[in-house]
């Protein structure tokens, strides 16, 4: 617990930085902004959970505990995804997704 | 503790050994590496067969891992899926992969996934339905971008990585609120201290809209037929059946007991999602010529009708979705077995290739008429005692507007089902696919698929004893 700082300051960032990472992802056209974005959403979970555990029930760890396992998964979907990003630059030799799209409606 | 609770997780640890067993086999044999598709089939063959035995009911590690009737016979009709789509998806592996050696993760890949939703449809709390869900997403990634010098396919995996990852961010979000709202992960717990607060209804939102982009439900649709256009076949059958198929499933428990309390909320919202998923599904489908993605959009219509099928939330409803699955996981099987056969032959997807495919292919035409027929929903085939249990159970609680407009939409959609019969029985061309004959893998699947699509709607003891087991879940 932060002294000074309530629990509403602190699910006003986070908040914030889920909508951040929301706005991010639609609006970007690079795949590795569209990436940084949906790690900031993930983020924004996982600082919830630590902040919810810590202020309103601190007698046990669900909430932390669940933290520690988004960031390992986060890290598993990012190498994922890195990797089939740059397997789709070798063929494309582009990031930007206006011109890596050929299925479209 | 007790080793012998340990059998629980029975399907868990065979498919787990399943899986160990086959990355040695798949180290060890150098030199003719069809010999992985067999010994994976095999192994796959006796693990499903395991899976029928007997199982007792219970909880472990503190109720976090759950199983009941229900579940372990759901996980059954899901082996029974995988068995088929992996039956299938030999002949693709052995004419497009071997050349790179790339064989045995394939089916290591597929079987991590499924290994994902056992989990998933076991879970208790949050953070086991959270591991099985991304366990169940990530491999399907890796498969989707599989055929890595195809730069659809690329797109594809790119595709499908980020929803996903996105979808599973709201989730959690969701799932971060309803914890701030009453402090436990565990179902149980959840159930009994709901409030009705607005912070519980933004994690039910939240929460519904992360697995609303596994099912591909309206408003979240937007990936599936690109990535299941993109991905090779097997792939896109895998999706549109399996992990849909788990993913409604969990989605339905969570609902009905966990957050019960909150039915006043969540029976508009699922009224309106199954309206809009059923219209924009089927009229997105009717101006598609790729058979693949006309059978994305199709899969998208589907889910709205399961999605009518759960407004009732009783025991029925569960009983009927259930039966349901267990027939579109067939139905679609059927479907992209003949579209992946023909395209393995030919390597042509589209609808008017299939011009005049009546008189020189007239089993695989057959085939594919009548998976597409129970699609639809014709009499005699299994299709139609699905939809028609899923118009009883949302009839019996008075939607009688959302069955009126259900029938509606199985009318349009027999236009386009049609469209395709059409193209193979009566129409000529003059360049027809050509006389091939599949290999004897995936005329064995497409043969189970046909007993099945009509065994499972005549044979009554099947939905007897869904019925009975659902009783018991306690809804």
């Amino acid at each position: 617990m932060i002294l000074g700082v309530s629990i509403y300051e602190i699910l006003t960032v986070s908040t914030l930085v889920f909508f951040i990472g929301v706005y991010g992802f639609v609006t970007r056209k690079n795949l590795i902004a569209m990436l940084m974005s949906v790690e900031l959403i993930l983020n924004s979970a996982a600082l919830n959970f630590v902040v919810i555990n810590k202020y309103l029930f601190p007698g046990n760890l669900e909430g932390a505990i669940f933290s520690i396992f988004i960031i390992a998964v986060a890290a598993a979907e990012t190498a994922l995804a890195l990797a089939i990003i740059i397997n789709l630059y070798r063929r494309v030799m582009s990031l930007n997704t206006d011109e890596l799209e050929t299925m479209k409606y | 503790m007790n080793w012998n609770t340990m059998l629980l997780m029975r399907q868990e640890i065979v498919l787990t050994i399943v899986i160990l067993v086959l990355l040695l086999a798949d180290v060890f044999v150098t030199k003719d590496k069809k010999t992985v598709n067999y010994i994976a089939i095999g192994l796959f063959a006796i693990h499903t067969l395991i899976g029928f035995l007997p199982l007792d009911a219970g909880s472990l590690f503190g109720d976090s891992f759950r199983t009941s009737p229900l579940i372990f016979g759901f996980k059954n009709v899901l082996n029974v899926g995988v068995l088929l789509i992996i039956m299938q998806s030999a002949s693709w592996l052995n004419s497009k992969m071997l050349q790179y050696q790339k064989i045995g993760e394939f089916y290591a890949l597929i079987f991590s996934s499924l290994l994902g939703m056992y989990f998933m449809i076991s879970a208790g709390n949050f953070l086991m339905l959270y591991l099985g869900l991304e366990l169940s997403t990530l491999p399907v990634a890796a498969l989707a971008a599989y055929d890595i010098h195809s730069r659809k396919s690329s797109e594809a995996g790119i595709k499908l990585i980020l929803s996903a990852a996105l979808s599973s961010g709201v989730l959690l979000f969701g799932v971060s609120i309803l914890y701030a709202a009453n402090g436990s992960m565990y179902f149980a717990n959840i159930h009994d201290n709901l409030g009705h607060s607005y912070l519980t209804i933004m994690g039910l939102v939240m929460f519904f809209s992360g697995l609303a982009f596994k099912i591909s439900l309206v408003p979240f649709h937007f990936w599936t037929a690109d990535v299941y256009e993109g991905a090779p076949t097997p792939v896109s059958n895998y999706l549109s059946v399996i992990s849909k198929a788990s993913a409604v499933f969990i989605l339905m428990f969570v609902l009905f007991i966990t957050l019960r309390e909150l039915k006043d909320i969540w029976t508009p919202m699922l009224y309106i999602v199954s309206v809009l998923t059923m219209f924009i599904g089927n009229f997105f489908a009717l101006r598609q010529q790729n058979l693949k993605r006309f059978l994305a959009f199709s899969s998208v219509a589907q889910a709205g009708f399961i999605m009518m099928g759960m407004l009732a939330a009783n025991d029925l409803a569960v009983s009927t979705v259930v039966y349901f699955l267990a027939i579109y996981i067939f139905s679609n099987i059927g479907a992209f077995g003949v579209v992946q056969a023909v395209s393995i032959a030919s390597g042509k997807e589209n609808i008017d290739d299939y011009n005049g495919l009546y008189r020189t292919n007239p089993m695989m035409s057959l085939a594919i008429m009548i998976a597409l027929f129970s699609l639809a929903g014709v009499p005699p085939i299994a299709g139609f005692f699905g939809k028609f249990f899923l118009y009883t159970s949302a009839a019996s609680q008075g939607y009688y507007a959302l069955v009126f407009i259900a029938v509606v939409n199985v009318t349009i959609s027999l236009y386009y089902y049609l469209l395709v019969v059409r193209a193979a029985f009566l129409r000529n061309s003059e360049t027809p696919i050509p006389y091939f004959r599949s290999d004897l893998l995936t005329r064995i699947g497409i043969i189970i698929v046909m007993i099945g699509l009509f065994f499972l709607g005549l044979y009554s003891p099947f939905y007897d004893y869904i019925q009975e087991v659902s009783k018991i879940v306690g809804i």
